[in-house]
């Protein structure tokens, strides 16, 4: 069989798109649960309570200060004896997402500062309360500045759930890596892997090209411009 | 619409009594006591730093006193508590930089208080906001965003916003500050009118052509503290202390 007939092979095959739906479904549960877990940091930060502030130091210390391989190992292996059982996914992605709230508390962070501090005073001079300021004009400026930067977390994501291997977990690096050992066939192996990496980054990149857009104020304004449009035209007809 | 008047000509609708405030070691206001009458306009000049702002600030309980009393309509406000959005309700406030919601439109802008504070129906608030637009002459831009405006649109705008939750009080914090030279008046213009329609006004300013149209009142600080408090006629008819006489010098000679 020539290289370029196997590669479609792999491709094509159960045990390499298994492998691709694991790696997307590893993508997004962890950034999820990075969300989630950035969204609980960013608060603890913003309600500078001493404490608070003490846990959050030591976590940014040790996820951004150790090797994501390293928070995997030793969630897979050092948890189980403090008689925490975690299967091999759910210890790849708990690593994945604790990592990943780390840098996402930082993104909502300066999300959050880049509303300049006018903005709110407008909002509390109009008689809103603290929470309508959040939810009115804090949050919707504020998504503006987190939601790009997230896109590229996905795509980082994709790219670091491979380390997730090491624990055995049935991923697409895991499943070629495999495919290749029992026949040494690496590069068709490697090149079915890669399509499926690069159909993600590629798709990822699209989704955030869009969403990019939408943050510039793209999607409102052409939805703005499309009413006006159905206004002009109606009054034209009623003008007639 | 903005004339409504049950209360007796004269009547005060802001009182301050020795009011004083400090940001740290630095004391900004030192004891003022100024009184704002029902209909009339009080124009708060002197140079940069004087807590001209922070004086203003403090009406609608955006800054809080650190001693000293502050009376709106006969009642004792005080800042940082749970019910200062209940008297911002009554004050409107314009600021130097417009602060226009980037991410709405000028319609939406103007609705938005109204709506989720005030809880009035969409519709009603944007018939509402319309004729506002109308007042400040740019109803052909509701449907703009903030960054496609000059300037002084963007501040005609805010005073629109403002204007929409009907206050009682407006509160003008050097409006045409940064504005450049050729919009300032379209903005001043406004401003006077709403004035001479009988809207309360405090305005803070360094137009001194300005103030002399519109105050009823002219207030000087300098160094925290009221210097001259008196008419616009004695003002600018040279009655005044030295101190303003050298700030008014300065402000007039270039």
């Amino acid at each position: 069989m020539g290289p370029l007939s196997l590669t479609i092979e792999y491709i094509l095959s159960d045990t390499f798109f298994n492998g691709a739906k694991m790696t997307l479904l590893l993508t997004i549960v962890s950034v999820f649960f990075g969300i989630v877990v950035g969204l609980i940091i960013a608060i603890m930060q913003e309600i500078q309570n001493k404490y608070l502030d003490y846990i959050v130091v030591v976590y940014l210390w040790f996820f951004r200060g150790t090797p994501v391989l390293f928070q995997i190992i030793f969630i897979y292996n050092v948890l189980p004896s403090f008689g925490i059982y975690l299967s091999s996914f759910a210890s790849g992605v708990l690593a994945l997402s604790l990592n990943e709230g780390a840098y996402i508390a930082e993104i909502m962070r300066a999300g959050i500062q880049s509303v300049a501090k006018g903005q709110r005073t407008a909002a509390t001079a109009l008689a809103m309360k603290e929470w309508q300021v959040m939810r009115y004009v804090v949050v919707p400026q504020a998504l503006r500045v987190i939601i790009p930067p997230i896109g590229n977390q996905f795509i980082g994501m994709l790219k670091l759930s491979a380390l997730v291997s090491v624990v055995a977990v049935e991923e697409l690096l895991l499943v070629a890596n495999q495919a290749a050992s029992s026949n040494f066939r690496y590069l068709e192996a490697l090149m079915a892997a890669g399509v499926y990496y690069l159909l993600f980054t590629t798709v990822f990149m699209y989704i955030q090209g869009h969403i990019e857009f939408w943050a510039k104020g793209g999607r409102l304004r052409a939805r703005r411009d499309k009413e006006v449009k159905a206004e002009i035209a109606i009054e034209r007809t009623e003008v007639r | 619409m903005m004339s409504t008047n049950n209360l007796p000509l004269g009547k005060k609708i802001l009182e301050t009594f020795d009011i004083r405030k400090s940001f740290g070691d630095l004391e900004v206001l030192k004891g003022l006591s100024l009184e704002v009458t029902e209909g009339k306009t009080m124009v708060i000049v002197g140079p940069s730093g004087s807590g001209k702002s922070t004086l203003i600030r403090c009406f609608n309980l955006l800054e809080t006193i650190n001693a000293g009393k502050i009376l709106f309509e006969g009642r004792p406000i005080s800042g940082a508590d749970k019910n200062a959005w209940k008297i911002r309700l009554e004050i409107g406030m314009v600021f130097q930089n417009f602060e226009l919601f980037g991410h709405l439109t000028v319609l939406e802008n103007i609705i938005l208080a109204p709506t989720v504070v005030k809880g009035i129906e969409k519709g009603e608030a944007t018939e509402k906001a319309m004729e506002l637009l109308k007042k400040v002459q740019i109803p052909e831009k509701a449907s703009s965003f903030p960054d496609e405006l000059s300037g002084g649109q963007q501040q005609r705008v805010a005073i629109a916003r403002s204007l929409a939750m009907e206050p009682k009080l407006m509160l003008y914090d050097e409006p045409t500050s940064a504005l450049d030279p050729e919009m300032i008046k379209e903005v001043l213009d406004v401003i006077q009118k709403l004035s001479q329609e009988g809207m309360t006004s405090v305005v803070v300013t360094h137009e001194m052509g300005f103030a002399r149209k519109v105050a009823d009142r002219m207030v000087f600080m300098d160094h925290g503290k009221v210097i001259e408090n008196t008419t616009s006629n004695k003002f600018f008819g040279g009655e005044v202390s030295d101190r303003a006489k050298a700030f008014l010098e300065k402000i007039l000679s270039h």
